[in-house]
């Protein structure tokens, strides 16, 4: 089963400015994460997104595109990032999914139903 | 031919008793639920149909074990997309020289594999990744052999709204991939195991039906699908405690209502009608999860319970004792609910103003009857009647129950 993973949380907080060592402490978290999916067996793919300010949403209906600045839905949370995985059942994907290294937020776990590109 | 009653209850009894285990143990087999549900009912149809003309089996769960898993090998062969790999061991899941008709002398639904299959089957119903409403509408229907039709008259919802929260919640199932798996976080998926029974047994015990304000019924499921955890877990302190907890509820049933379907307290029941057999059964259950020594939160709601069922008078209830337990309880379940329950006790042993100080610090029950009914006796208590007699009206705004709008009613006159 494949599972893609989206982190939502607030973006109020920045985090430590790179450089710092409690940037270093945070990347080494996020790699020693990232390690963890690839020893197991378990990354197919994941990213860190850029903040959504610099979002661009196309609305598309049959009159046409609109193109706006923003995202689509104005929330207080939102999306940061992203994994996609496998795993045996939704319970090794729950405690897969436990173990990202956001501080807080919401960590929502959907199971992917096509992926054109799997093996 | 057979008598109609003796097959009735066969059935019953089939349905109810065993359905829920061959299930269990043909979901396991063909890892599929869905399979093993389709199996299960389309044999009970075919029990329903053949054992009035045909005789009732003389091993009924065998029969059962034996038509619904060659049905689910039919299913999976006549499937356009079958899984090639289930498939492929079908064979396997047949007996050798299968017999055309079971051994009366064999039934191997019993071993203690089925046991295993059984919990697996009751923590997939109950998986936190499924919505409470349909966790309960799984586990009566997969576990407790209830029909959709049962569930949906239980719970007062239209019929097809029962079935599209099942068919969601397998789909579920089925596109989330929750396993049939015996967790690793065993004690918080028991809680949520015991929170869905008891629930079953609250909406049984003091209904928000307009129509009834007991359904026994749904008391006797959750009771009896808690027995069957019981003997799958039978270490847990906690399982122990719910059945203990369930007893003393029940040995009171005779006396919550007045012939002319009142609500009856606490303190005005009639405890000689109180089941002595039952109050017995909850005090074993509770010494038994009590040797256990590791507390929870059901073990201390069924020694509140205890000592006001064990209470020879009203007078005689250890009330000091009981104020201590539910300031034990809301350390470990620090609701506003338990906090109402313990402003109630202590307004009992030290005074109706000492309640009601508690009560004004409870949040976010302004819109529960229980709490303007817990005041209004307070206040009655403190000679206040008029401010008694306001918030009686507020409490009988707010319940659904019958029984309960009764009481309240005659108080306010």
């Amino acid at each position: 089963m494949e599972y893609m993973i989206m982190l939502h949380s607030e973006e109020a907080d920045d985090g430590p400015a790179p450089g710092t060592p409690e940037f270093e402490a945070m990347m080494g978290e996020w790699m020693a994460y990232n390690q963890r999916l690839i020893d197991g067996g378990h990354w197919i793919g994941g990213a860190s997104l850029a903040p959504s300010g610099s979002t661009t949403t196309i609305h598309k209906t049959a009159d046409g595109n609109t193109v706006t600045d923003g995202p689509y839905m104005e929330t207080k949370e939102v999306i940061g990032g992203y994994y996609i995985f496998s795993a045996a059942d939704l319970d090794e994907a729950i405690e897969l999914a436990s173990a990202v290294p956001i501080p807080h937020g919401n960590i929502e776990v959907r199971p992917v139903a096509f992926r054109p590109d799997a093996g | 031919m057979p008598l109609t009653s003796e097959v009735d209850a066969a059935l019953t009894e089939l349905t109810r008793e065993h359905s829920g285990r061959v299930l269990a143990i043909l979901a396991s087999r063909f890892g599929s639920v869905d399979l093993a549900d389709d199996a299960v009912q389309d044999a009970l149809i075919r029990a329903h149909d053949h054992w009035p003309s045909e005789g009732i089996p003389a091993n009924p769960p065998a029969w059962l074990m034996t038509v619904a898993r060659r049905r689910a090998i039919d299913l999976l062969r006549r499937a356009e997309s079958a899984d090639r790999r289930l498939l492929a061991s079908a064979p396997d899941l047949m007996y050798e020289d299968e017999p055309d008709s079971p051994n009366p002398l064999v039934d191997d639904t019993h071993d203690d594999a089925a046991i295993d299959e059984q919990l697996r089957l009751m923590f997939l119903c109950c998986h936190p990744a499924i919505r409470q409403d349909a966790q309960v509408a799984l586990t009566l229907r997969l576990v407790g052999g209830l029909t959709t039709e049962e569930i949906a008259a239980a719970f007062l919802v239209p019929t097809p709204t029962l079935a599209q929260r099942i068919s969601r919640a397998k789909a579920k199932i089925r596109d989330a991939a929750i396993p049939l798996a015996i967790p690793d976080d065993l004690d918080t998926r028991v809680d949520v195991l015991l929170s869905t029974l008891y629930l079953v047994f609250n909406e049984g015990y003091l209904s928000r039906s307009e129509n009834a304000a007991q359904r026994l019924d749904l008391c006797v499921e959750a009771i009896r699908l808690t027995g069957l955890l019981a003997t799958l877990l039978p270490d847990n302190p906690e399982v122990a405690g719910l059945q203990a907890l369930m007893s003393f509820h029940v040995a009171r049933r005779a006396t919550r209502f007045t012939t002319d379907g009142e609500l009856v307290v606490l303190a005005d029941q009639d405890r000689s009608q109180w089941d002595d057999d039952q109050i017995r059964h909850g005090n074993a259950m509770l010494r038994r999860a009590m040797a256990l020594q590791d507390p929870g939160r059901y073990q201390v709601q069924a020694l509140i319970a205890s000592y006001h069922t064990n209470a020879t008078t009203n007078d005689e209830t250890i009330w000091k004792r009981i104020v201590g337990l539910y300031e034990q309880l809301a350390q470990m379940d620090p609701s506003p609910v338990v906090a109402l329950n313990h402003a109630a006790a202590v307004g009992v042993a030290f005074g109706a103003d000492a309640g009601l100080d508690l009560l004004d610090r409870i949040d976010g029950l302004d819109d529960y009857h229980l709490l303007h009914s817990t005041r209004a006796a307070l206040l009655e208590r403190a000679d206040r009647s008029e401010d008694a007699t306001a918030s009686w009206s507020r409490a009988a705004e707010l319940t659904t129950n019958p029984a309960e709008r009764r009481l309240i009613e005659r108080r306010t006159g």
